[in-house]
């Protein structure tokens, strides 16, 4: 069996076009969960393969494709589904953000804002935002349906009782176009005011769960929160090590075993475009600090 | 000074390579065979068949010897080549009653048409280690005078009477469910139970059928029925017009008789758990027909207590291809939220240090 025993971007078209429909759904009802027939993908469930799906059936031969884990390029999963569809699609790919016009990504938005021409996909682990309120499938689409969301303010309301503050850093639940409560996959949720408004459409595939959700263009989403306690962003506070920005994501990096350690931007293509552009770790003093 | 690792993809292309070259192992050993495999590790092949949901044992002992044996990714490898394959129709449902049985044993009556056949079964061997195994030339078996007799099933034995329920009529118009190309739903409909119990782990339906057998969900089992041996295959195909035999399968199916209490329109009787898989697959079969009883509970009106009777628990988490990726993703890079979650951390540990009562001054002791 050589590669071209396999259609362009491995999947079959019939697949595509079962995939495609799920999407067009989804981006009409924009937060709503939609069924869709995950096939079984040759990589293992949890490596992304709800997004390698909807890539596949969204990506054309003139497409450029930029796929990133945890913000950057170089982590060894983003290689290989960039490599994947190098393979089985022949498509250029990039690591530049801008350059991109499907960018898939595993727990990161990218820092710079995004345009109409692109697409988002995001690889999503458990679509289910209330799943870990209620276990069951038949009782989750019950309370989507009838948009009985209490629940979930009653457990960030809990939250907000034991520890002051909403106690949730990731995967943070949101409302979107007034209507479906989303998990926004485990992305920060420094990410998630990144989804509101955004001009670029956001797809959302769970593979092993076999669904594929949806943001539409310059679609409203709000964190879920409530008026005295209001949505908060997080960032370690500190500039990055390596580029002085003090508006991106870190990653904390231990560079010793005495505990020592630094802060860089998660956004790989973010840091090295400021580097280039001549931007240090002293330039940070002279910027303002992230709001 | 940090730098940002680079190099990912060499990385991962010299671990392709390492893997290769452990798999081989020591080259002075001859390469096995797939041949080798197929004949000598048939029950290892049979599982890869059945949890990869493809009848093929050539590509089965491929998939082992690439996964170096590992089976749950002997399986994976094998669902992930099944996927692409192109569906050109459903043959016609296998008639185990006309199976060309090797083995066939019911535990709930002595003796019955068509007799009871012990066939190659572990069931009475001693399990000493037999080191002469790696020298020794087994005898031929010994054969049997061939009595083509008919081999009816238990449970249509006991179905004449009446005391056990009917299987359900078969629909002429009755599409097949296929859970690879629609999206399971729940409740889910019991062929589509059956499809997600024949493709599930051997380990989790063991578990579980064993759960019901110690109080979790008890359903009073007997073997009613097991028969394994090999059946035809037909297919209709559309311009053709009529039924052509495509070729034939060793199957193993099990039957379970098992007790209903009745209901007040309903005089007790009998009910059945079915299980059945490719190839050699007794303890499968066995397992998988307890968990298809348990998970009837709904329909015969039982209440749902215990784990094996909970459709959406059991079948969503039965798959091991499912399964073994969700948790082993968990070695993939989580950063991100892990940098969130210490960041929440901390500041929470800040607050709790901040809200602690401050110690009292001590006094110098000296």
């Amino acid at each position: 069996m050589s590669e071209r025993t396999y259609n362009f971007a491995y999947l079959d078209e019939q697949t595509k076009r079962m995939i495609r429909r799920a999407i067009l759904k989804a981006v009409a009802v924009p937060g709503y969960q939609v069924p869709f027939a995950s096939r079984e993908m040759p990589m293992p469930y949890g490596w992304g393969t709800g997004g390698v799906q909807v890539t596949a059936a969204v990506l054309g031969p003139n497409d450029v494709l930029k796929v990133i884990d945890q913000g950057s390029d170089d982590t060894t999963n983003a290689v290989s589904i960039r490599k994947f569809f190098a393979k089985t699609a022949g498509v250029r790919t990039t690591t530049r953000t801008e350059e991109a016009t499907v960018i898939q990504t595993r727990h990161r938005v990218p820092e710079q804002s995004l345009s109409e021409k692109q697409i988002l996909v995001f690889q999503v682990p458990i679509p289910e935002p209330l799943r870990f309120l209620e276990p069951r499938e038949t009782e989750t689409r019950r309370m989507h349906a009838l948009a009985e969301y209490g629940v979930m303010h009653v457990k960030l309301y809990e939250d907000i009782a034991h520890h002051g503050h909403i106690a949730t850093a990731y995967a943070y639940p949101a409302s979107v176009a007034g209507r479906y409560v989303m998990d926004p996959s485990p992305i920060p949720k420094f990410d998630n005011p990144k989804l509101d408004n955004c001009a670029a459409l956001q797809l959302f595939g769970a593979g092993r769960e076999k669904r594929i959700y949806a943001i539409p263009p310059h679609t409203k989403v709000v964190s879920l929160d409530f008026e005295d306690h209001p949505f908060e962003r997080y960032r370690h506070d500190a500039p990055c090590a390596l580029c002085g920005a003090t508006d991106s994501f870190l990653d904390e990096v231990i560079t010793d075993d005495r505990g020592s350690r630094m802060f860089v931007c998660s956004d790989s293509d973010y840091c090295e475009r400021r580097r280039e552009a001549g931007s240090t770790p002293q330039s940070a003093t002279a910027e303002a600090p992230h709001a | 000074m940090y730098v940002a690792a680079k190099g990912g993809e060499r990385a991962i292309d010299n671990a392709h390579r390492l893997l290769a070259h452990e798999r081989r192992g020591d080259r002075s050993v001859p390469d096995i065979t797939l041949a080798q495999i197929s004949e000598q590790l048939t029950l290892g092949v049979d599982r890869v068949m059945n949890e990869g949901s493809l009848y093929d044992r050539e590509l089965a002992a491929l998939a082992i010897k690439q996964a170096r044996g590992d089976l749950i990714e002997a399986i994976f490898l094998l669902r992930a080549y099944r996927t692409t394959l192109a569906r050109f129709g459903a043959s016609e449902p296998i008639d185990t009653g006309k199976m060309l049985a090797v083995r066939r044993v019911s535990a709930t009556f002595k003796d019955l048409p068509g007799g009871q056949i012990l066939g190659p079964t572990f069931d009475y061997t001693h399990r000493l280690l037999d080191p002469e195994l790696c020298t020794r030339v087994p005898e031929k078996p010994v054969r049997a005078r061939v009595e083509t007799t008919e081999m009816p099933r238990v449970t249509e034995l006991l179905a004449q009477d009446d005391l056990i329920e009917r299987s359900p009529p078969p629909r002429e118009d009755a599409s097949v469910g296929d859970l690879t190309q629609d999206p399971l739903d729940f409740p889910a409909d019991r062929d589509l139970r059956l499809q997600n119990l024949a493709r599930g782990d051997e380990g989790f339906l063991l578990a579980l059928g064993y759960s019901t057998q110690r109080g979790y969900g008890r359903n009073h089992p007997f073997a009613g029925e097991i028969r394994i041996g090999e059946v035809e295959v037909w297919f209709a195909p559309e311009d053709v017009g009529f039924d052509i035999p495509i070729g034939h399968l060793t199957m193993t199916e099990c039957q379970t008789i098992n007790q209903f209490r009745g209901t007040e329109t309903e005089a007790p009787k009998f009910t059945r758990g079915y299980g059945l898989g490719f190839g050699q697959c007794e303890r499968k079969a066995m397992a998988m027909a307890l968990v298809d009883r348990a998970l009837r509970a709904r329909e015969l009106g039982e209440d749902v207590v215990a784990p094996a009777q909970d459709e959406e628990f059991v079948l969503s988490h039965s798959d091991n291809v499912q399964a073994t990726g969700f948790v082993e993703h968990l070695k993939l890079p989580h950063y991100v939220d892990f940098q969130a979650e210490l960041g929440l951390v901390r500041r929470m540990r800040a607050e709790f240090e901040a809200a602690a009562p401050q110690p009292e001054m001590r006094e110098a002791a000296e």
